[in-house]
C-alpha cells in the first residue's frame, strides 16, 4: 500500500483523542495488524463517542468502509451523517455502486443502496445495475433480493421475462433465474391462466431436452403443475415418457414417480391403478438401487407410501 | 477442492478444542480484528462448540459475561461488540450465551423483550434493527430469543407466522422474503421458527424433505441450493432442517460424515468450508454440530432448532416440536 497520511498525524484531526479497540475478554495486547486499520478505526471510535456530525466524519466512514465493508455500525453512522449533513444522494448512489461492484456479497452494502433508492424514490438505475452485477455472478443471492424488491415496490415487471430467458440461455441450470421466472409470472398473468401454464410447460420441457440433468427445470415443472395435479395434465405423461430414451436422468424418473403417485392418490380413472402402482414401484427400486443410491432411504419411503395409499390398501383387500 | 486420500477421516476433537480455546487470544490477528462487527456471534459459536465437546470450562465465563453487559444498549438491544449498534442477530447470540451460562439476569431482560417486540412490522415480519432490513433470519432470531426468555406471547404470533408462510416457495423451500429463492440457510430459520411457534404442520414435509436431501452431492457434502458447491455449514442448515421435519434419514449419513471429517485441518484444528480451505470458528461449530446430529457419541446431543446443547435446553425447559 502506498504512503498513507495517518489521521493521528493530521492537524485537522488533532483535537480528537483516538480510542483504541476494547474487544472484551482478555486485556488488549500489542496490536500488530495493519497500522492504517488501527488509525482509521481508532478515529472512528472517537467520532462515535463524541457523536460528531461533520464532513470529516463523513469522509472517515468511507475510509473505514474501504477497510471493512461488513462493519454495520460504520454504515449506520454514514446514513446518520447523510441525513444530518443533507448530503447529495446522487453522489451517494455513485459511491454505493462502486462499493457493491467491488464487494457484491455483503448484506450491508445492498441494504444501504436500498435505503438511498428509497430516500431518492428513484429506481431508474436499479435493474440495469443489478443486471451488471449478475453478469459477474448470476446467482448472487443479495442481488436477486434487491432486484425483486425494486420490481415489486415500483411495479417494474416489463421485460423481466425476456431478461430471465437471456440468463437461462447462458446457463439453463441457474436456479435463481428459474425462481425469478416463477416470481415474475406469479405477479403478472399468473399460472391459473391455462395458456400461460401450457406455455410454461412447453418452455420447460424444451429446456430439459437441451440439458436433461437439470434439477431446477424439473423442480419448476413439478412446482407449476402441483395445483392441477401432474397426472391429469393433458399429454404430459406422453411427453415425459418420450424423453426417456434421449434425456434420461434421475430427475425424469423421479418426476414419473410423482406423476404415478398423483394418479394413485386421486384414483384417476385414466390410469390402470394396479399397472400404475407396479410401474411406480419399479421406478423407485431403480432409483434406490441404481440411479440415485445416495437417496435410497427417500425412494424406499416413497415405495412404502405408494403401497399405503388409501385406495391401494382397499384394492389389495378386495 | 475435493477430499483426497490424505484428508482426515477420524474426528480430531482435542485439536478443535485447542483451536477454539486459543482463538482470539492473539488480538493482533487481522482476521480476528476484521470480524469485530460479529464478535457476539463469534463468541456464541466458540462457546457452543466447546460445550458440545465438553470443554466449556476452558473459556473465560466472567469476562464474557461482563462483555455482554457492556453491549446492551438503552433501547434494550445488544450489539456485536462495544461501540457497535444493537442488532437482532447479536441480541440472539448474547441470549444464547447467557443461557449456556445460566446467567440470563445479568442483562435487563424486560428491555430485551421490548427491543425484539419493537422490531415486528405491520405484515408480521421482523426488521434486523432500526434501519429496517427484513429477512426471515430475523423472524427466527426474534422467536428464538423470546422463547429462551420465556416471552413468546409478546409478539403478534398470527402475523409473524403468516409472514414466514408467505415465504414458502413452489419447491417447498423458503427464502428471505416472499418470492426469494429457496436457500438452505433460510429454510433452517423458517423451519426453526415454525417449530418454536408450534406450526410445523404447515410445512409440506415430503416436498421440502426431498428438496433438502437433493442438496447431497456425490462427494457426500451438502450444498445450499441447486448447482452450488458443498460447504460444511450446510451440514448444519440442511441437516437440522431435515431433523426438524423428521426426515434426517433421507441423507446418506456415512457419506456426509466422510465429507465433514475431510473438512478438518489436522495441523491447526478447526473445520473449513470444504477440504483444504482455511478454518474458522463458524465452520467448526457447524461441522461438529452436524456430526452430533448424525449421532457421533463423542459429542453431546445438539438441539436442531436452537443449535445449543440439548442439556441446556432441558435445564431451561424448552422442548420445541419436531415432526417424525
Amino acid at each position: 500500500m502506498c504512503l498513507f497520511f495517518y489521521f493521528r498525524d493530521r492537524k485537522e484531526w488533532a483535537d480528537l483523542e483516538p480510542v483504541p479497540q476494547d474487544d472484551g475478554p482478555n486485556p488488549v495486547v500489542k496490536i500488530a495488524y495493519s497500522e492504517k486499520f488501527t488509525d482509521v478505526f481508532d478515529m472512528f471510535r472517537a467520532l462515535l463517542k463524541n457523536d460528531e456530525k461533520s464532513e470529516r466524519a463523513f469522509a472517515l466512514t468511507a475510509e473505514a468502509i474501504e477497510l471493512n465493508a461488513a462493519n454495520y455500525t460504520v454504515w449506520h453512522y454514514r446514513r446518520v451523517l447523510l441525513q444530518a449533513l443533507d448530503k447529495d444522494l446522487r453522489e451517494e448512489m455513485k459511491y454505493i455502486t462502486a462499493i457493491i461492484e467491488d464487494q457484491p456479497k455483503n448484506y450491508q452494502v445492498w441494504h444501504h443502496r436500498r435505503m438511498v433508492v428509497e430516500w431518492l424514490n428513484d429506481p431508474s438505475e436499479e435493474l440495469q445495475f443489478v443486471a451488471e452485477i449478475l453478469s459477474q455472478d448470476a446467482k448472487n443471492y443479495h442481488a436477486w433480493q434487491h432486484r425483486q424488491w425494486v420490481m415489486q415496490e415500483y411495479k417494474l415487471w416489463d421485460g423481466e421475462l425476456e431478461y430471465v430467458e437471456e440468463l437461462l440461455e447462458e446457463d439453463v441450470r441457474n436456479n435463481s433465474a428459474w425462481n425469478q421466472r416463477h416470481f415474475v409470472i406469479s405477479h403478472t398473468r399468473g399460472y391459473s391462466d391455462s395458456a400461460i401454464l401450457e406455455r410454461e410447460v412447453q418452455y420447460t420441457l424444451k429446456q430439459i431436452k437441451k440439458a436433461p440433468h437439470n434439477e431446477s427445470a424439473w423442480n419448476y415443472l413439478n412446482g407449476i403443475l402441483q395445483d392441477g395435479g401432474l397426472s391429469s395434465y393433458p399429454g404430459l405423461l406422453e411427453q415425459v415418457t418420450e424423453l426417456q430414451d434421449t434425456c434420461s436422468s434421475p430427475y425424469l424418473t423421479a418426476f414419473l414417480v410423482d406423476l404415478y403417485e398423483d394418479a394413485l392418490e386421486t384414483n384417476s380413472s385414466s390410469y390402470d391403478q394396479q399397472e400404475t402402482l407396479n410401474k411406480a414401484l419399479e421406478l423407485c427400486k431403480l432409483l434406490a438401487e441404481e440411479k440415485d443410491t445416495i437417496r435410497r432411504e427417500y425412494w424406499n419411503y416413497v415405495s412404502r407410501s405408494l403401497q399405503n395409499t388409501e385406495y391401494i390398501t382397499d384394492m389389495l383387500q378386495v | 477442492m475435493t477430499a483426497t486420500l490424505f484428508s482426515p477421516n477420524t474426528l480430531l476433537l482435542d485439536k478443535h478444542a485447542d483451536y477454539i480455546a486459543a482463538y482470539g487470544s492473539k488480538k493482533d490477528d487481522y482476521e480476528y480484528t476484521l470480524s469485530e462487527y460479529l464478535r457476539m456471534s463469534g463468541i456464541y459459536w466458540g462457546l457452543t462448540v466447546m460445550d458440545l465437546m465438553g470443554q466449556l470450562s476452558r473459556m473465560n465465563r466472567e469476562e464474557i459475561i461482563e462483555f455482554i453487559k457492556s453491549c446492551q444498549h438503552d433501547c434494550g438491544g445488544i450489539s456485536a461488540s462495544t461501540g457497535h449498534d444493537p442488532h437482532l442477530l447479536y441480541t440472539l447470540s448474547a441470549v444464547q450465551i447467557l443461557s449456556l451460562y445460566d446467567s440470563i439476569n445479568v442483562i435487563d431482560v424486560d428491555k430485551v423483550v421490548d427491543y425484539v417486540k419493537g422490531l415486528q412490522q405491520e405484515d408480521g415480519s421482523f426488521a434486523g434493527d432500526k434501519w429496517g432490513e427484513i429477512d426471515t433470519r430475523f423472524s427466527f432470531c426474534a422467536v428464538a430469543t423470546l422463547a429462551l426468555l420465556g416471552k413468546l406471547d409478546v409478539i403478534n404470533m398470527d402475523k409473524a407466522v403468516g409472514f414466514v408462510l408467505s415465504c414458502m416457495n413452489f419447491d417447498g423451500g423458503f427464502g428471505c422474503r416472499p418470492g426469494s429463492e429457496s436457500h438452505a440457510g433460510q429454510i433452517y430459520c423458517c423451519t426453526g421458527f415454525l417449530s418454536i411457534t408450534g406450526q410445523l404442520h404447515q410445512v409440506n414435509a415430503d416436498l421440502l424433505g426431498w428438496w433438502l436431501c437433493e442438496r447431497q452431492l456425490p462427494s457426500g457434502g451438502l450444498n445450499g441450493r441447486p448447482e452450488k458447491l458443498p460447504d460444511v455449514c450446510y451440514s448444519w442448515w440442511v441437516l437440522a432442517s431435515l431433523k426438524i421435519i423428521g426426515r434426517i434419514h433421507w441423507i446418506d449419513k456415512a457419506k456426509l460424515r466422510s465429507f465433514i471429517l475431510a473438512c478438518q485441518d489436522e495441523e491447526t484444528g478447526g473445520f473449513a468450508d470444504r477440504p483444504g480451505d482455511m478454518v474458522d470458528p463458524f465452520h467448526t461449530l457447524f461441522g461438529v454440530a452436524g456430526l452430533s446430529l448424525l449421532g457421533d457419541e463423542q459429542i453431546k446431543p445438539v438441539n436442531p432448532v436452537f443449535c445449543m446443547p440439548e442439556d441446556v435446553l432441558q435445564r431451561i425447559g424448552l422442548q420445541p416440536d419436531l415432526l417424525n
